[in-house]
């Protein structure tokens, strides 16, 4: 096991740059999730630590090793790929045991390796399958079966759960995660689903257009997004943002509702700013801002309810059932406590 | 049966008992499949499974040009076993395809790896590495034999000026050399196709398991070895049976070339039968040399089978 870390590092095809000076430090046994949407640069960074792809400039550190121009299979690192990559003319064992039988381990230690992964995946009984005869999520288990073999330094995954239905994911999420805290093996994990990144990461950092957004502790994020991008790339449903002026009475939108907000530095009146809040910080209230219902949609364990409150949708998110139609009428108020606010030409944080 | 109510007013389908034998047979399904299949059978037994029979049939009798035969029975093959010029023809074909099938399988493989890797203008040298399988046999034939000629020859002659030989080569005068010679041809025509269909097959192979391998700490031979060429092989199994086929019933190339000279140097089977069956007229006799390598065919045919065959992982499982 080892720390990685990756210094301004930054990566251009041709005069194309596409990753612009990233600084992440991840210690030790740290599970971190790259997220961003597609073209953010995440996989590319993810290839250049483990030596797909060339860095074009900064540092990547594995342990106290520059690896910048060590070969892949020198860095110690293992990859689950998005598409599983396992080699269809090999049996399950044969790909787990693949690595191992090219340095010429002896017969026993592979045997005795192959058959743990294979006890800790649940694998044992498909070890003389060929890829083509398992199904998605056993795919999946074995191309994690092989780089668990290998017992390297650092795990590397590029989205390995985007080719699975949404229920199996869920499953092999939870599967992963009890992976890392049993294993405790660093690893980073790329994903475009923040669903994923929230759920199963020790520390996440949020990438666009090739740099790094914010990064920290899933919960750190979603109390306190950096700045537009964050708060609306984390949550689902994601953040409320509304356009307007921020006033002493409160946030007056676009649309003339005032909102009335938690703290705020009192030299920020009379800024334009986006007011940030929570579907499910928006709260039933009678005498709250008359807001007319769209659209409802019951989960069950809690309604989720679209709203019209002057000109603008917002989301909300209710414990409560709620027996009002669409066209109706619902007074709701935001949870003071937990209302965001950002300049509107920086889009950064005003705290 | 099936017909339709809602299309025909009723009173115009005949009942079930007051049908015709023939209107049975334009309305059954059964029959419908049938008749969409007679042009395809047709064709097949008019071109391939007739002119097949009828050359083993004349292999049994004593056909000339001009005088319908009787059968003879295994006289034919038995006058071959004893003609050491057919003997001589077996050795030539079997030389001939062994050697040009490696060879053009080693270099075809060989290209289709360079042309699977990024090159500059990776478009225009695909398509010139095409240019030997697009020239008819016959004009690729005459340049080799200007090429072989044993006065004008540009080998002879760039040799000469190299000083590394004083007198020409006699390229097509020569037992050996004429077989080198024309298997050099062979195989220069057989490249192509063999480097395109292994490109296409190279391109099959999923980029992510190379990376896979890459990090597994497989060195580029390693890469080749338990990746590219197992995964290969179907298509090498489907292209060297084509290969090995169409170079040892090869006529065109040695026609052209060697008419089977210098002293019956280069005969291949399939040019023997031509001159025995058709510029001798002894039709029996050509026929039996011709039905003599069916046997030969059948085993290289039986060979890929094999190879097709044993490739478990590709067939696919119960589930997914």
């Amino acid at each position: 096991m080892a720390s990685v870390q990756i210094a301004d590092v930054r990566k251009a095809y041709g005069s194309t740059q596409v990753i612009h000076g990233v600084d992440i430090d991840i210690p030790d046994g740290e599970f971190v999730i790259l997220v961003g949407p597609s073209g953010c640069g995440k996989s590319t960074l993810l290839r250049m630590i483990a030596g797909l792809e060339n860095i074009s400039g900064g540092e990547i550190r594995i342990g106290p090793r520059v690896v910048n121009d060590v070969p892949p299979k020198e860095r110690d690192i293992a990859m689950v790929f998005q598409n599983y990559a396992l080699y269809p003319h090999m049996t399950v064992a044969d790909n787990m045991a693949f690595s191992m039988k090219l340095r010429k381990a002896p017969k026993a230690e592979i045997e005795e390796r192959v058959s743990k992964a294979a006890g800790i995946l649940g694998l044992d009984k498909l070890l003389d399958r060929y890829p083509r005869q398992l199904s998605g999520g056993q795919r999946q288990r074995v191309a994690m079966g092989r780089a668990i073999v290998r017992d390297p330094q650092v795990f590397l995954f590029d989205e390995p759960l985007s080719n699975l239905d949404a229920k199996l994911r869920v499953q092999m999420r939870t599967e992963i995660k009890e992976l890392h805290q049993r294993l405790k093996t660093t690893t980073v994990y790329v994903t475009h689903d923040q669903i994923e990144a929230m759920t199963m990461a020790d520390k996440i950092v949020v990438m666009h257009d090739g740099i790094v957004e914010q990064m920290g502790a899933p919960l750190d994020l979603y109390d306190r997004p950096n700045n537009l991008f964050v708060a609306s790339f984390i949550g689902s449903p994601s953040m409320n943002l509304l356009k307007g002026t921020i006033t002493a009475a409160g946030f007056e939108t676009e649309g003339g509702v005032v909102w009335p907000i938690g703290q705020h530095p009192a030299d920020s009146n009379g800024t334009a700013a986006v007011f940030g809040i929570r579907p499910e910080h928006i709260q039933l209230n009678p005498n709250g801002l008359k807001a007319e219902v769209v659209v409802i949609e019951p989960m069950g364990s809690e309604t989720q309810v679209v709203v019209r409150c002057g000109g603008q949708n917002l989301t909300c998110v209710f414990r409560e059932r709620i027996t009002a139609k669409p066209g109706e009428s619902i007074g709701i108020t935001p949870d003071t406590n937990v209302t965001h606010l950002f300049d509107a030409a920086t889009g950064k944080r005003i705290s | 049966m099936v017909h339709s109510t809602l299309d025909l007013p009723a009173t115009r389908i005949p009942a079930r008992s007051e049908r015709t034998a023939w209107q049975k047979l334009r309305v059954s399904r059964n029959w419908l499949g049938f008749w969409y299949m007679m042009p395809a059978m047709l064709i097949l037994i008019l071109f391939l499974a007739y002119p097949l029979f009828l050359g083993v049939w004349l292999s049994f009798t004593d056909t000339k040009i001009g005088r319908a035969g009787e059968f003879i029975g295994l006289e034919n093959y038995e006058w071959l076993s004893d003609d050491s010029v057919f003997w001589t023809s077996v050795f030539n074909t079997l030389l001939y395809t062994i050697v040009a099938s490696i060879a053009k399988f080693v270099i075809g493989l060989y290209l289709a790896l360079l042309l699977n890797r990024h090159l500059p203008f990776k478009a225009m040298i695909r398509a010139l590495v095409l240019i030997p399988f697009i020239v008819p046999t016959v004009l690729s034939a005459i340049a080799f034999w200007w090429i072989y000629d044993s006065q004008f020859s540009i080998i002879s002659w760039s040799l000469r000026q190299l000083g590394w030989i004083s007198g020409n080569i006699n390229f097509l005068g020569d037992p050996w050399n004429a077989r080198w010679s024309t298997i050099f041809a062979n195989v220069w025509r057989g490249v192509p196709f063999i480097a395109i269909t292994l490109l296409a097959g190279l391109q099959t192979v999923s980029p992510s398991l190379y990376e896979a391998a890459t990090l597994d700490g497989a060195t580029p031979w390693q890469r080749f070895r338990h990746i590219t060429y197992p995964l290969l092989t179907p298509i090498i199994a489907v292209v060297m049976t084509f290969s090995v086929l169409f170079t040892f019933t090869d006529f065109q190339l040695i026609w052209a070339l060697t008419r089977g000279g210098p002293v019956n140097a280069t005969h291949l089977m399939a040019t023997l039968s031509y001159q025995r069956a058709i510029i001798a007229g002894q039709l029996g006799e050509g026929a039996a040399i011709s039905t003599a390598m069916i046997p030969f065919l059948l085993a290289a045919i039986g060979i890929a089978w094999y190879g097709l065959q044993t490739r478990k992982w590709q067939q696919g499982g119960s589930n997914d």
